[in-house]
Formats: structure tokens, sequence, C-alpha cells
């Protein structure tokens, strides 16, 4: 038993002598930084509603490689934002350009918030001059008619 | 007047509803490619099944032709081959193949097992050509004019109705005014 003990121990001794410090997981920090940006930009087309960044998708995983390739060979990341679009189009984008066909994209809610601040004014207005009236003689007459009416009535 | 205050809740709701139906019946991975009518993009590959001769898409200038794009872990590619192949079959238009992010002997063998429709197969083991081809879901066929223009693309399996409605049809078109 305190054989095995101790050669439990040495292994673990050994292993502390092996490892070594972990080395940085990229080369390159500050490009992966700039790849990880761009990628948080880019939505990726095989489990859409995720960025190339969140996904793991094969082919998100491509594209990842194909942005560090590209920034590393100089290019800007509006070039490759626009290598993207040619590829797969606006949709690729998480912040889509404002043009004819993404107006009511861009400006559809707050025409819709417009629109029901107009309706909910119009509402309050409407309510407000319908106040109260003052009851005619008829009326009052049966109001008093019925406040001094004995209680018989219950 | 009181009345048709209260139609005005059941008439948006109504409008709600027809909103969303609509959106039942659309796909939303059915992206529009931004590569309709633009040139298809330049390869030159290996083909599948002879490593040492290359295939280009310059190659096919001057003929209307399909390029499929496959791999044999792709289940829909199964789904569609045997439209892929009757089309191939009947002649009318040249069909090629792009193996996407395949093992070069798994493609291989998987045409052997279930016939192969593709004059010839170039191998994009990396992918790199599928990116320029805005490829994101496998399988995806494209119609490719006489210039070398893309003027069709199919996002997933290709069905007999596809291509009764949309290839045939295209393909004629393409090789009558040309």
């Amino acid at each position: 038993m305190r054989k095995l003990l101790a050669l439990l121990f040495g292994l673990i001794l050994a292993g502390s002598v092996l490892a070594k410090e972990a080395p940085p997981a990229v080369p390159d920090p500050a490009l992966e930084k700039r790849t990880m940006a761009l990628a948080e930009e880019l939505r990726c087309l095989v489990c859409q509603n995720q960025t190339i960044a969140d996904s793991h998708a094969e082919l998100a995983i491509d594209l990842k490689n194909q942005i560090r390739e590209k920034l590393k060979a100089g290019m800007s990341e509006e070039q490759i934002r626009q290598y993207m679009v040619a590829r797969y189009g606006d949709f690729v984008l998480y912040n889509p350009p404002v043009k004819a066909t993404t107006v009511p994209l861009w400006f559809g809610p707050f025409a819709l918030l417009v629109a029901a601040l107009a309706g909910l004014f119009y509402y309050l207005r409407r309510r407000r001059s319908a106040a109260p009236q003052p009851l005619s003689e008829a009326e009052q007459a049966r109001v008093q008619a019925l406040l001094d009416s004995p209680e018989e009535r219950r | 007047m009181l009345r048709a205050r209260f139609l005005i809740p059941l008439a948006v709701f109504a409008a709600f509803i027809g909103i969303l139906a609509v959106g039942l019946t659309l796909d939303p991975r059915e992206v529009p490619s931004p590569l309709i009518n633009k040139p298809a993009p330049a390869f030159n590959l290996p083909q599948l099944a002879q490593p040492d001769k290359t295939i280009s898409q310059q190659d096919m200038l001057g003929r209307v032709w399909l390029l499929n794009v496959w791999a044999s872990w792709c289940v829909s590619c199964r789904e569609e081959h045997s439209t892929i192949l009757e089309l191939a079959r009947s002649g009318v238009v040249p069909v090629l193949g792009l193996n996407y992010k395949d093992e070069r002997a798994d493609g291989l063998a998987w045409l052997a097992r279930l016939g192969n429709p593709y004059q010839i197969s170039a191998y994009d083991r990396d992918g790199r050509i599928g990116i320029d081809y805005g490829v994101y879901g496998v399988p995806e066929t494209y119609v490719i004019d006489k210039a070398g223009v893309i003027r069709y693309k199919r996002i997933g399996a290709v069905t007999p109705e596809v291509v009764r409605d949309k290839i045939l049809p295209l393909v004629k078109a393409l090789n009558g005014n040309a």
C-alpha cells in the first residue's frame, strides 16, 4: 500500500515537472481580436440568427479563416465586408445598409411607433371632449326623487 | 358607429394573422443570391476522378450548363440524386459537379454506388470555391449561360417540379436566343 502511494505521489510530481506553461491559443492576439470583431458583424447562413463568431458550423469556421487570412494579407475590414456581401448578399450583414429595399426594415418600427402615438393622442382627446354633460332638469328631478325616496324601495 | 368601433380590434387581429400566414409560406433559408446575372466565379480545380487533370468554368464557355454542388456526406444530395441523374441522362443540358468538402475516396464511392450524373466533378477539398459561389447549404445548383453568367440558383434539393418549371424552360430559353 505504502509503495503504491509512493508511486502515485511520484507520478504526480513527475507530471508537474513535465507540465509547461500553456502557449497562447493564437499566435497573434491582435489579429484574432480584429477577426472576431468582424465575425461578430456577420450572419452565419447555416445557422441563421447566429453570428459567424458564435457559430461552430463548418462554413462559419471556414469564413473565420477567410477573414483572418484576408486581414493578414492587408485587406481592410470594409473590403472584407464587401467580399462577403458579394457572395452572400446584404443578408450576411447584421448591420444592413440603408437602401430602397431595407427602408421598411430601418424605419418600419418608428413608423409603427408614430402611428401608435397618434392613435393614443386621438383617443385621449376624444375622451376628454366627451366629458360628462351637466344633467338636464328632468334628470335632476329624477335623481332628487330617488335620493328623497324612503327605504321602502329596497 | 359603436359597432364599427368594436370591429377595429378584429380587423387588426385579422391583418396580423394574414401577415403571419404569409410568413409561414416563406423559407428563411432561401436567401436571394447576389450572384444571379453575374459571371460565375472563376475556378481551376483538380477533377474528382482524375486528380492530375483540372477543370475550370472557362472550359464550359459557349454552352449552357448546370453546376451542381454535392458531397457524399450530404443527405439532401442523396434525395435529389435520381432527379439529377434523370436530367443528365436526358442529355438536355450538361451537368458538372462540384464535390464540396469531401474525401476523394468517399465521393468516388458515392458516385460508383448511386450512379454518376456528372460529365466531370471538380474537387473542392477545402471549400474555397464553394465560398466564392456563396454556397452555404449543399446541395446547390446553378444554371450558367453560354457567356458564363449565372442565371439561376437553386438552394436545396432539386425536385422534378423545379426541373420542369424552372430549369428546363430556362435552359431552353438560354439555348434559343444566344
